[in-house]
C-alpha cells in the first residue's frame, strides 16, 4: 500500500489524508480521456452487421484527427477503416472531452480510443472463445473475425449482440505490439480531403436545411458602443427581410436569402447611430501600457544549485504584438428552436463548454440546448465560432421554427474575434568562463489566454444585450501547462533560475486562446536568447543548445535537424537559424533549422530552406504530424514577420486582409521537409502547435546571421529591419 | 496621345540629321579600380535621395535584386530596360568615377560615352547639386554588386540608334544648376527642387511631346505613366477636395489619404519609396505642390440615384462591398468615390486602369488594395460600370470615348 | 430570372441582378464548392471560372454572366488537378481549397508548364491560413506535370 506513496503526495496530502490518497493511488489511473468517460460503449459501439462506430469528443478543425483516431480504432480493432464510422463531438452522443484545444486531442482521446479499442477486441476474444469453447489466447482477429486455430471464424456483430459493452474501462488495456502495426505509424490519406476537393458538403457553412432563413449581425462597432435609437422600419421592408432583431445595442436581421440579408445588414449598419467612447489604449505605446498595469505575480519556478562564476550577463526584452487568428472562413453557426429545444451547429472548439454558455445566455436549462459540432474553417484557437453561435441562437430565438444560418462577414471577423494577448518578457542571463549558462531570470507579462465561454457573460453578444449577465473575471491557467507562461520554463538544464509570470488581469484588447497560447512568445524569448548567449559564449548555437540539455529526446530531435539540414558548426553569415522546443514541456519536440535572405533595400525577409525534425511519440499519421508543422511553420512565419492587429484610440482598424495581411505563396519558403524521430510504443505527444515557438526564433536567429542584427519585437517587419539594418 | 508609326520615323529621320549634324563625341571617362570611402552620413543621404528619385523603382527587376536593373520600361516608342547601377564592375556601375556618374546624371552620357536615353530623367537630375549627386554615388557604391545585364532595348530603328539623342539634348536638354526663386521660402524651395531635380515628377504627370519630352510651358499639367493617367499638380487638379500641404504630405508618405483615396499603379511605388523619406523633405514636397494646387473646388455630390441600372448592379454586386457608403471600408475612413481624382479627372483613363487592374498586394504591407476586374468584365461591362461611376460620383460631363479607351487599357494591360 | 451556365447546364436563377454568383451557386444551385471568405476579393475562397478564366464569385454579379460559362469545382470530376491535391494531401481545413484548385485549373488551362514564380504569383491571390503552401505548391506542379485538359 505504501509502495506508490510519493514524497509529493505524503507533501501535498499531509496526516490523515494520507490512507485515502494512497489507496487511490494504487489503483493505476484509466489512460487518457477514459479516466472522465470510462465506459466503452461511449467510445466504441458495434452492430449486429458488424459495422463499428467510434465516439470522440473532439473536434476535426483541419488538424486530421478524424483520419488519426480512424487509424488507431481500426489499428487496434482490426477493423478496415472504411467499416467505422466515427462520431465527433455532440452533446447528445459523444463523451464530454472539453475542448479540442492545446494539442491535447491525440493523448486525450487517441488514448482512449487506443486502450478502448484493444478492451473492447479483449471482450470480442473472449466472446468468441466461450463460443469456440477454446483459450482466448489461441485467437486472432482480422478485419472484423475473430478467427480460430482451427478455421473457424465468426464476425464482430455476431459477438457484440451477445455482448455488453457498457462496462467500464479497464486502466491496462491488451494493446498490440508496435511492431505489429500496420496502419498506425504508416501514412494515410485523409478521409475528408476527397469531399473537399469536390465540393461534398463539409462545413457548417454548407449546411442547407429545409426553411433555413439567413441572418446577419450589425456588430457594436467598437467595445462598449451603445446603440442610439433608430428607425428600422425601412429596412423591415427591403425585399426578402423577415425580421429585424434588436435587444439593446443588439442588431441583427434575418431575411429569405443570403443576399437579401447582407444587403439589409448594410442598410442597418448605415443606418444605425452608435455612441462610442475612446476605450482604447494608443497602439503606438502599448507594451508599455500593458507592463504598467496591475499585474498578479505568479511564480514559475526557482532553481538553485552551485554554478561557475559569472564573466558574462546579458539582457533582453522580447515582446509580441496582438495577433489574430484569421480563419479564411468567417465564423458560421446554424440554429433552430423548436418546442422549447435549441439545436445549434457549429464549429467551436468545446460542444459541452458551449452548451453551458448558450444555455446561459437563453435563460434555458442545459439539457434544452444541442450542440453538434460540425466542421469548419480552421480556427486556430478561440475565434468567432462560439460567438456566432450565440448569434445564431438569439436569432433563432426570435425567429422559432426556422433554421437560422449566420455567417460573419470578413469585418466582422477580423475586428470581433478574440486576438492572442500581446505579451513582453525580459530576460537576463549569464555564462561562466566555460560557455555555461550559470544564471537566468526570466519575466513574462500577459493577459489570460483563455476567455472561452462556458456562461453567457463570456459570450461577445452579452456586451451588446440589454439584460446583461455578470462578466467573470479573467483568471491565468496554471501550469504545467499554462497561459501567458507556457513553455517560460526553459527545458534546459539550468543550475540558476527564476521564472515569474507577471498575470495581466486587465484586457484593454478582446482576448482569448490563439494557437500556442504564451509558448510563441516565451519559445522566441528563451531560444533567441539561447543564440545571443551562445554569441556570447563564442558557441555554435546548436551545439551549445545540447551543451545545456539532458532530456535525450530533445537531443535526438536537434541533432536529427541539425544533420538533415547540414548544420555545420563555425559556418555562418549566410543567414541560417536554429531553434528548439518541447511544446508545454510536455507535448512534441520540434527543432526547426532554417535559412533567409534580406533584401538589404527593404528590410523583406526571404524564408528559405526549412527543415524541422519532430518526435510526437508513437506517430499515428506521419503525413499528417508532417503536415501540422508544415503548417504550424508557414503560420508562425506569417505572424512572426508581417501580424499586427492595429486599433485607433475607438476601434480596431485591421477590419480586412489589406489592413491584417499574412503571408501570400511568393514568400512561403522554397522547401520545408519535416523528419520524424518514430517512438514506437510511448504515448501520443500532441503536435499541432509544436512548431509555432521554435519557427520565431529560428527566424530571428537567421537573421541576425544574414545581417548582422537582431530584433526582438513580433513583426519583424520590412520596415523594422530596414531601420535596423540602416543604408 | 497616340503616335502613328509614320510621324514617328519622320521625326526620327528629322533628329538623324539634326544628330549627325551636331554631333558631339564624348570621351570615354577613364574607368577606376577604387572608390574613396564614403561617409555614413553621404551614404544615408544618398539613400534618402535614391528614394525620392525612385531609382530602385526602374532599376530593379520584378524579383529581382535591387538596382540590378533589367526592368523594362514601357515607352510609346518601345521598351528601354533599366541598367544595372550597382558597383558590379563588369555589368554595373563599379568602374565609374564620381565624374563619370555626374555626366550621365548631368548629360545622359554614360561612362564610356555613350549616349543614354532620356528614360533617365537626366534632363531633371541635371539640375541636382553636385553634393546630391555625390551622394547618390555614394549610395550606389555601397549597395552589394550584382551581376546582371539588363536585356536589349527594343525599339525600331532608327530610334535605335543612340546617336540621335544628342539632337534630343540639343532640342530638349537644357543643362545648367536649379535657381532657388527667392519670392518664396525655404521649404517652398527645398520641395520646387527636389520635385523638378531629384522627384523628376514632371516626367509622369507633365504631358509629353511627339518625341517624347515634357512639353514646355506646361509643367506638371498632366500626363501619363504606363498607360495610366497621372493628374495635374497645379491648378488644373481635378481632386474635388482641395489637395493642401497636410494632406499631400500623408498622402506621399502612406500612399492613402482619406480624402482623395490611395495611390495606384505606378504611384504606388513611388509612395511605398517615399515612406522612408525624412519627414522634412516631405513636407517641403508638399508644400510647393500644394502651392499650384487650386485653393477651392466645388463641394462634391455624394452619389446620385439612377444611372444605367444594368452598370448599377455591377456596381452593388462587385464595387459596394468596399465603395458602398455603408461599406467596411468606407466606415474606416476610405473616401467616397465622389472624391475619387480618377472619377473626377478629364479622362477615364484612370478609372479604366483601376477597373481592370485594381492595386495589387504588397507582400506582409497593410496597405490599400483593389482586387482587379480585368478577368470578369468585357470590355463593355468596364465601360458601361466606369460611365456609370462618372454619371453616379462627378458632376463633371460624361467621358466621351470610354469604350475606345477601355480597348486601348486592354492592349496594353 | 436570369439564365446562368454552370458547367455546362443551364439554370433560371430567381435572383436579384446584382446577387453575386457566390451565393447563387450556394444558395439557389446548392452547390457548396465556391466558399465565402472575405466578399472582397482578397483571399480567393470564392474562385470559380468564368469563360476560362479564374474569377471571384463573390464579386461577380449575376448580371455580368448571362451568355457565359461558369465553371466550378463540381464540374471539374475529380480531374489530374484534384487527384493532385489528394496525392500531395494538400488540404488541412481545406476551406480555402476548391478556390485553389480553381484557380490552379485556370492557370494550367493557360499555362501549361508554369514556373515556380508564375504558379506562387498566380496562386498569390488566394489566401490560406493553415498553411497548406507547400503542399498545394507541390500538386500544382504535380498537376502540371501530368497536363491538364479545359
Ligand atoms: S470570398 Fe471572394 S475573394 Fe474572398
Ligand atoms: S487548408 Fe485551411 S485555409 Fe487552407
Amino acid at each position: 500500500m505504501t509502495a506508490v506513496l510519493s514524497r509529493r503526495t505524503l507533501l501535498a496530502a499531509g496526516g490523515g489524508l494520507v490512507v485515502a490518497f494512497s489507496l487511490h493511488a494504487q489503483e493505476p489511473k484509466r489512460p487518457g480521456s477514459l479516466k472522465e468517460t470510462p465506459s466503452l460503449d461511449a467510445w466504441i459501439r458495434v452492430a449486429p452487421d458488424g459495422r463499428v462506430t467510434v465516439f470522440t469528443g473532439k473536434a476535426e478543425l483541419g488538424q486530421g484527427l478524424t483520419t488519426a483516431l480512424l487509424q488507431i480504432a481500426a489499428e487496434q480493432l482490426d477493423v478496415a477503416p472504411n467499416r467505422i464510422e466515427l462520431i465527433t463531438a455532440d452533446t447528445m452522443r459523444t463523451p464530454n472531452e472539453g475542448f479540442t484545444a492545446g494539442s491535447h486531442s491525440m493523448q486525450d482521446s487517441g488514448t482512449a480510443i487506443l486502450n478502448a479499442a484493444a478492451q473492447v477486441r479483449g471482450l470480442l476474444c473472449d466472446a468468441a472463445a466461450a463460443e469456440f469453447g477454446v483459450a482466448a489466447d489461441t485467437l486472432t482477429t482480422a478485419d472484423g473475425l475473430v478467427h480460430a486455430a482451427d478455421g473457424r471464424a465468426i464476425g464482430y456483430g455476431e459477438l457484440a449482440a451477445k455482448l455488453n459493452l457498457h462496462v467500464d474501462a479497464t486502466a491496462n488495456s491488451p494493446l498490440k505490439d508496435p511492431a505489429a502495426y500496420r496502419l498506425m505509424g504508416t501514412p494515410m490519406q485523409r478521409i475528408d480531403i476527397p469531399a473537399k476537393l469536390t465540393g461534398g458538403a463539409s462545413y457548417v457553412q454548407d449546411l442547407r436545411l429545409p426553411g433555413m432563413l439567413h441572418a446577419r449581425v450589425v456588430r457594436q462597432p467598437s467595445y462598449g458602443a451603445t446603440l442610439l435609437d433608430f428607425d428600422t422600419g425601412p429596412i423591415e421592408h427591403m425585399p426578402g427581410v423577415v425580421k429585424v432583431v434588436r435587444d439593446g445595442s443588439y442588431l441583427a436581421v434575418v431575411a429569405t436569402k443570403e443576399w437579401q440579408a447582407i444587403k439589409a445588414m448594410r442598410a442597418l449598419a448605415a443606418a444605425a447611430k452608435w455612441q462610442e467612447t475612446a476605450s482604447l489604449p494608443d497602439e503606438a505605446t502599448i507594451l508599455d501600457t500593458l507592463q504598467a498595469l496591475p499585474v498578479k505575480d505568479i511564480p514559475v519556478l526557482t532553481w538553485q544549485a552551485q554554478a561557475g562564476a559569472p564573466v558574462k550577463r546579458l539582457k533582453a526584452r522580447y515582446s509580441r504584438p496582438y495577433l489574430m487568428h484569421g480563419a479564411i472562413g468567417p465564423s458560421c453557426s446554424v440554429a433552430q428552436f423548436v418546442d422549447g429545444t435549441m439545436t445549434v451547429w457549429t464549429h467551436t472548439q468545446g460542444v459541452f463548454p458551449l452548451r453551458a454558455a448558450l444555455a446561459s445566455l437563453l435563460r434555458l436549462p442545459p439539457d434544452k440546448v444541442h450542440c453538434i459540432h460540425t466542421q469548419g474553417s480552421g480556427c486556430y484557437g478561440h475565434n468567432g465560432a462560439d460567438d456566432v453561435a450565440g448569434d445564431a441562437v438569439l436569432i433563432a430565438r426570435a425567429v422559432p421554427g426556422h433554421p437560422i444560418r449566420v455567417q460573419w462577414m470578413r469585418e466582422d471577423e477580423h475586428t470581433n474575434e478574440p486576438y492572442g494577448s500581446a505579451m513582453i518578457a525580459e530576460v537576463e542571463g549569464a555564462i561562466d568562463a566555460d560557455g555555461r549558462i550559470v544564471d537566468w531570470d526570466y519575466a513574462v507579462w500577459s493577459n489570460t489566454h483563455n476567455r472561452r465561454p462556458n456562461i453567457g457573460g463570456l459570450m461577445l453578444q452579452n456586451a451588446a444585450l440589454s439584460d446583461k449577465l455578470p462578466v467573470p473575471p479573467p483568471a491565468p491557467i496554471p501550469m504545467p501547462e499554462g497561459g501567458g507562461d507556457r513553455n517560460s520554463n526553459p527545458i534546459y538544464a539550468l543550475p540558476n533560475a527564476r521564472v515569474v509570470y507577471h498575470f495581466i488581469p486587465q484586457m484593454p484588447v478582446r482576448i482569448s486562446a490563439l494557437r500556442s497560447l504564451g509558448a510563441y512568445l516565451n519559445v522566441f524569448a528563451i531560444e533567441s536568447f539561447m543564440d545571443e548567449l551562445a554569441e556570447a559564449a563564442r558557441a555554435d548555437p546548436v551545439e551549445f543548445r545540447l551543451r545545456h540539455l539532458q532530456d535525450e529526446r530533445a537531443k535526438a530531435v536537434i541533432s536529427l535537424a541539425a544533420e538533415k539540414f547540414g548544420w555545420s558548426a563555425g559556418k555562418r553569415g549566410d543567414g541560417r537559424g536554429f531553434a528548439f522546443a518541447r511544446y508545454k514541456n510536455l507535448a512534441a519536440y520540434c527543432a526547426i533549422a532554417l535559412t533567409l535572405g534580406v533584401d538589404h533595400e527593404t528590410g523583406q525577409i526571404r524564408l528559405g530552406r526549412v527543415v524541422a525534425a519532430v518526435d510526437s511519440g508513437q506517430p499515428v499519421n506521419p503525413d499528417g504530424i508532417r503536415l501540422q508543422i508544415e503548417g504550424a511553420i508557414i503560420q508562425s512565419a506569417s505572424w512572426t514577420l508581417y501580424e499586427q492587429v492595429h486599433f485607433d484610440r475607438k476601434r480596431i482598424t485591421s477590419f480586412d486582409w489589406s489592413r491584417y495581411p499574412i503571408l501570400r505563396f511568393p514568400a512561403a519558403p522554397d522547401s520545408i521537409d519535416v523528419y520524424i524521430v518514430p517512438r514506437p510504443g510511448l504515448p501520443f505527444l500532441g503536435t499541432g502547435e509544436a512548431g509555432q515557438g521554435p519557427t520565431s526564433a529560428a527566424i530571428a536567429n537567421a537573421l541576425k546571421d544574414a545581417a548582422g542584427v537582431r530584433l526582438r519585437q513580433i513583426p519583424l517587419s520590412a520596415p523594422a529591419v530596414k531601420t535596423a539594418i540602416g543604408v | 496621345m497616340a503616335l502613328s508609326k509614320a510621324r514617328i520615323i519622320a521625326a526620327a529621320v528629322a533628329l538623324l540629321v539634326v544628330g549627325a549634324g551636331a554631333l558631339l563625341w564624348h570621351p570615354a571617362i577613364a574607368p577606376v579600380d577604387t572608390h574613396a570611402v564614403f561617409s555614413h552620413e553621404q551614404v544615408a543621404r544618398g539613400a534618402e535621395l535614391a528614394a525620392i528619385g525612385d531609382c530602385s523603382v526602374c532599376h530593379t527587376a520584378t524579383n529581382g535584386q535591387p538596382f540590378a536593373g533589367g526592368r523594362g520600361v514601357p515607352t510609346p516608342f518601345g521598351t528601354v530596360y533599366a541598367t544595372n547601377i550597382t558597383p558590379d564592375p563588369e555589368t554595373g556601375i563599379g568602374r565609374w568615377s564620381e565624374a563619370a556618374f555626374k555626366r550621365a546624371m548631368r548629360d545622359g552620357i554614360d561612362r564610356a560615352g555613350h549616349h543614354l536615353y532620356p528614360v533617365l530623367p537626366y534632363p531633371h537630375f541635371t539640375r541636382a547639386t553636385d553634393a546630391d549627386i555625390a551622394a547618390m554615388y555614394a549610395f550606389l557604391m555601397t549597395r552589394p554588386a550584382a551581376h546582371a545585364t539588363a536585356p536589349l532595348n527594343q525599339l525600331p530603328f532608327p530610334l535605335n540608334q543612340r546617336f540621335v539623342l544628342a539632337g534630343w539634348n540639343l532640342l530638349y536638354l537644357s543643362p545648367g544648376p536649379w535657381h532657388p526663386d527667392p519670392a518664396h521660402d525655404a521649404a517652398w524651395n527645398r520641395g520646387n527642387y527636389l520635385v523638378e531635380a531629384i522627384g523628376h515628377c514632371g516626367a509622369c504627370h507633365t504631358p509629353h511631346n511627339a518625341l517624347g519630352a515634357e512639353s514646355s510651358g506646361q509643367t506638371l499639367a498632366g500626363g501619363q505613366a504606363e498607360n495610366w493617367y497621372a493628374p495635374p499638380l497645379q491648378s488644373a487638379s481635378p481632386a474635388v477636395r482641395p489637395w493642401t500641404q497636410a494632406t499631400l504630405a500623408d498622402y506621399l508618405r502612406t500612399g492613402f489619404e482619406a480624402h482623395h483615396g490611395a495611390a495606384a499603379g505606378p504611384m504606388t511605388a513611388v509612395t511605398d519609396e517615399l515612406a522612408g523619406v525624412p519627414d522634412s523633405d516631405i513636407q517641403a514636397i508638399a508644400t510647393y505642390i500644394a502651392s499650384m494646387m487650386p485653393k477651392t473646388a466645388p463641394e462634391p455630390v455624394m452619389a446620385r440615384a439612377g444611372g444605367d441600372p444594368h452598370a448599377a448592379a455591377i456596381f452593388a454586386g462587385a464595387c459596394a462591398g468596399c465603395h458602398g457608403s455603408d461599406a467596411p471600408m468606407t466606415r474606416a475612413g476610405a473616401p467616397s468615390l465622389a472624391l475619387s481624382t480618377v472619377v473626377n479627372a478629364p479622362t477615364p483613363q484612370g478609372a479604366i486602369q483601376m477597373i481592370l487592374n485594381g492595386i495589387p498586394w504588397r507582400e506582409g504591407k497593410s496597405a490599400p488594395y483593389m482586387p482587379s476586374f480585368g478577368a470578369v468584365l468585357t470590355d463593355a461591362q468596364v465601360a458601361d460600370l466606369a460611365s456609370y461611376l462618372r454619371a453616379t460620383y462627378s458632376e463633371k460631363p460624361a467621358w466621351t470615348d470610354v469604350p475606345a479607351e477601355v480597348a486601348k487599357a486592354r492592349g496594353s494591360s | 430570372m436570369i439564365r446562368l451556365n454552370v458547367n455546362g447546364h443551364d439554370h433560371d436563377v430567381d435572383a436579384e441582378p446584382d446577387t453575386p454568383l457566390l451565393y447563387v451557386l450556394r444558395d439557389d444551385l446548392a452547390l457548396n464548392g465556391a466558399k465565402f471568405g472575405c466578399g472582397l476579393g482578397q483571399c480567393g475562397a470564392c474562385t470559380v471560372m468564368v469563360d476560362g478564366r479564374a474569377v471571384f464569385s463573390c464579386l461577380t454579379p449575376i448580371a455580368l454572366l448571362p451568355g457565359r460559362n461558369v465553371r466550378t469545382i463540381e464540374g471539374l470530376g475529380m480531374n489530374a488537378v484534384q487527384q493532385a491535391f489528394v496525392e500531395e494531401q494538400a488540404a488541412q481545413c481545406g476551406y480555402c481549397i476548391a478556390g485553389m484548385v480553381m484557380r490552379a485549373q485556370a492557370l494550367l488551362e493557360h499555362n501549361p508548364n508554369p514556373s515556380e514564380q508564375e504558379i506562387r504569383d498566380q496562386m498569390a491571390v488566394n489566401l490560406c491560413r493553415c498553411g497548406t503552401h507547400m503542399r498545394i505548391l507541390a500538386a500544382v506542379r504535380r498537376a502540371a506535370g501530368r497536363g491538364v485538359k479545359s
